[in-house]
């Protein structure tokens, strides 16, 4: 990914992509004797911040996978508009429930791991951190961290690796206000440099501009 | 490339601080080696005939040892789901993960073997073409067992599953890589199961990443 | 990503179509391999005449040769069908691949403890390392391991890609596996054991061998109908099952 040196410049690196659309048609998941929606059709474009609601079960964390390409849908299609031929998955970030830390190594090699793995840069490790608020945390094994900690130092890879698109899914759990008002703030400067989020959460967030329900979608299947 | 000596980077690190890391494989080898005299007695010369087959099988299971925990660590974690975003190949980054494990567990055991040999009362020409084989024939037992740990990724206790897939796979390795040493032993040529030896290495290298690969990304959908 | 509307549509019809043929042809297709059965061992055991060398053992021959051939066209069938779950998703592929497999595995068990009986008079051992007994033994392990396999994932659409992609690594590796145990064979030739060179099949045989071939067949392709109804049935009581759940 050669757009990554542009980072740190007014504006970033992102504007770079303000023509990326993340578009989805007719998309279905059926899980068993019934769809958990069908015919869902979105569309996330620069400067965007969606968030994604709806109760337990609803298939929130599951349309987020799809968005991601980890999982086909049953029907439907995710495209990427601007992209190019580029891999899909090289522009975006995946957050989940399992953060992609080993507790095993520190904080900084968790972080320098996935800055190779996902093409970021080393050197931002110590400041991102810091915005998170936990620069302290450097070079103590994540084993050691707290879950509320663990979560923050795996949330500084947003920062590590420049990705326009932002897929979050439950990003605040287990954080406290300080911290969701931190993350808040850095979903909304995502937004204002070009980038674009899609949050899952029940929590109000205030970078929102856009909202997608996903409840009462669920139907039986035929 | 670089996510490729990222994850390679931080499977060998892993192994490292995972305690005893390289040193576990090659204990485990040595406890297989060291029973082997109460098992079948004192006989040196019995032990020294069945060297060579008791050093390959001890290889094939200290492959084994550990090896249903390759991806289902990743996979607990959300690794596995970062490895898919890197933009590159996953069979890339399987291949990354293959050579991590077989640093730490084929190339110590391949190294160590004539050592081990010696307390097997090995032929001493034999020792170096016992080695050689383990060389040569240890890349392609990881290469195996990880299309079988691909495939167990989402079982809880895939271990002894994993075992049944990947030993009968393994046949072939095992008959040429014994026969290397056996005709070495036995001052005849081993040119011919080197060269099959090599094949069957090269052929688990074009296959078994790409298998490995579709499995993982199989068993999320 | 591709639309898979019309897909789904398939989905939902193929079994039934499957099922409504299976239930219109499965009465037929028994009273025919039962036919070919008597008609078959009638011939093995009253027309070909005993092995001037083997015997009456040599009868053991009329099950084992057409259970050995049922257990390579098995897996053949097998491997084609892990292609139809890879490529085409195509439901039905699983469910054929899925009760194939203990079928093609009962074959296999069958050439083995016919061969080891046969074994017994023509060897004197139950068990000999000859090469083709040893490869037998290698395709029932894995046939043992697509069963395991397939019983340890519990999601049904995992467990039947995991599977396929397991028939087809164990299909591209049987040739190798035969390749590397038939050389090893040649190494390892027991100098005590009287062997054969294979018996030179005499003409009233292979009538009698090539009926009994037929008979295998069409035993397997009964079962495995009679198998593959019941597996279709089976996933839509569950789905049923769990329709009903919801609604309460």
């Amino acid at each position: 990914m050669p757009h990554i040196n542009i980072a740190g410049l007014p504006g970033g690196f992102l504007t770079t992509f303000s023509s990326l659309r993340l578009v989805a048609l007719g998309l279905a998941v059926r899980r068993g004797p019934r769809f958990l929606f069908r015919g869902l059709d979105m569309s996330l474009a620069s400067g965007q911040v969606m968030q994604l609601t709806g109760p337990n079960g609803s298939g929130k964390s599951t349309l987020i996978r799809l968005l991601a390409g980890f999982s086909p849908p049953d029907a439907g299609t995710v495209r990427l508009e601007g992209a190019g031929e580029e891999h899909p998955g090289a522009f975006l970030h995946y957050f989940g429930h399992r953060e992609g830390l080993r507790p095993a190594l520190t904080a900084r090699e968790n972080l320098a791991f996935l800055a190779g793995l996902l093409g970021g840069d080393e050197a931002r490790i110590p400041d991102a951190l810091g915005k998170l608020g936990v620069a302290r945390l450097l070079d103590l094994p994540v084993r050691v961290l707290s879950e509320g900690q663990r979560r923050r130092v795996a949330l500084a890879r947003l920062l590590v690796v420049d990705r326009p698109i932002w897929l979050l899914d439950e990003p605040l759990a287990s954080l406290d206000v300080e911290a969701i008002a931190t993350v808040s703030g850095l979903v909304a400067e995502h937004a204002k440099a070009g980038g674009m989020a899609l949050v899952a959460t029940h929590q109000p967030l205030a970078a929102t501009n856009a909202t997608l329900d996903l409840s009462g979608r669920r139907e039986a299947a035929a | 490339m670089s996510a490729f000596s990222a994850v390679l980077k931080r499977d060998l690190r892993l192994a490292r601080r995972a305690g005893a890391g390289a040193s576990l494989g090659l204990m485990f080898f040595l406890v297989l080696i060291a029973i082997v005299p109460f098992a079948i007695g004192a006989d040196q010369k019995l032990i020294s005939r069945l060297a060579p087959a008791l050093l390959w099988i001890a290889a094939l299971l200290a492959t084994l040892l550990g090896l249903d925990r390759l991806f289902q660590a990743d996979e607990e974690d959300g690794a596995l789901d970062q490895f898919l975003l890197s933009g590159g190949s996953l069979t890339m980054l399987v291949l990354a993960k293959a050579l991590a494990h077989w640093l730490v567990t084929g190339l110590p055991l391949s190294l160590a073997a004539p050592v081990l040999g010696l307390m097997l009362a090995i032929e001493p020409q034999a020792m170096l073409p016992l080695s050689l084989s383990l060389l040569v024939g240890t890349p392609a037992l990881t290469l195996i067992g990880l299309v079988g740990a691909a495939l167990t990724v989402s079982l809880n206790r895939g271990g002894l599953l994993l075992s049944l897939l990947v030993v009968p796979t393994a046949i072939p390795t095992l008959i040429f890589g014994v026969a290397v040493a056996k005709a070495a032993a036995e001052g005849r040529d081993f040119a011919m199961p080197l060269t099959v030896l090599c094949g069957t290495t090269l052929f688990a290298l074009a296959i078994s990443p790409i298998a490995a690969a579709l499995a993982l990304r199989q068993a999320r959908g | 990503m591709t639309d898979q509307t019309s897909g789904s549509l398939l989905r939902l019809a193929n079994p039934a179509v499957f099922n409504r043929l299976a239930d219109r042809l499965i009465a037929p297709f028994a009273v025919l391999t039962l036919l070919l059965f008597v008609w078959g061992l009638y011939g093995a055991f009253f027309v070909s005449p005993p092995d001037y060398q083997q015997g009456e053992t040599i009868r053991i021959m009329f099950i084992h040769v057409p259970s050995a051939w049922m257990a390579m066209f098995v897996y053949a069938g097998m491997s084609l069908s892990a292609l139809g779950t890879l490529i085409w998703r195509h439901p039905m592929a699983d469910v054929a691949q899925k009760c194939a497999a203990p079928l093609g595995a009962g074959f296999t068990l069958l050439c083995l403890v016919t061969g080891s009986l046969w074994g017994k008079p023509m060897w004197g051992t139950w068990w000999e390392w000859d090469a083709r007994m040893t490869s037998v033994l290698v395709m029932f392990l894995i046939y043992i391991g697509v069963i395991a396999l397939q019983q340890a994932i519990e999601e049904p659409n995992r467990a039947a890609r995991a599977v396929a992609i397991l028939t087809l690594v164990g299909a591209v590796n049987l040739p190798i596996i035969k390749f590397s145990v038939d050389w090893w064979s040649t190494l390892h030739q027991p100098a005590s054991v009287f062997r054969m060179d294979g018996p030179t099949i005499h003409g009233s045989m292979l009538g009698p061998l090539f009926i009994m071939g037929i008979a295998f067949l069409m035993l397997y392709i009964t079962l495995l109908m009679l198998f593959m109804r019941a597996e279709v049935m089976n996933r839509r009581a569950e789905r049923l099952e769990l329709l009903a759940a919801e609604a309460d």
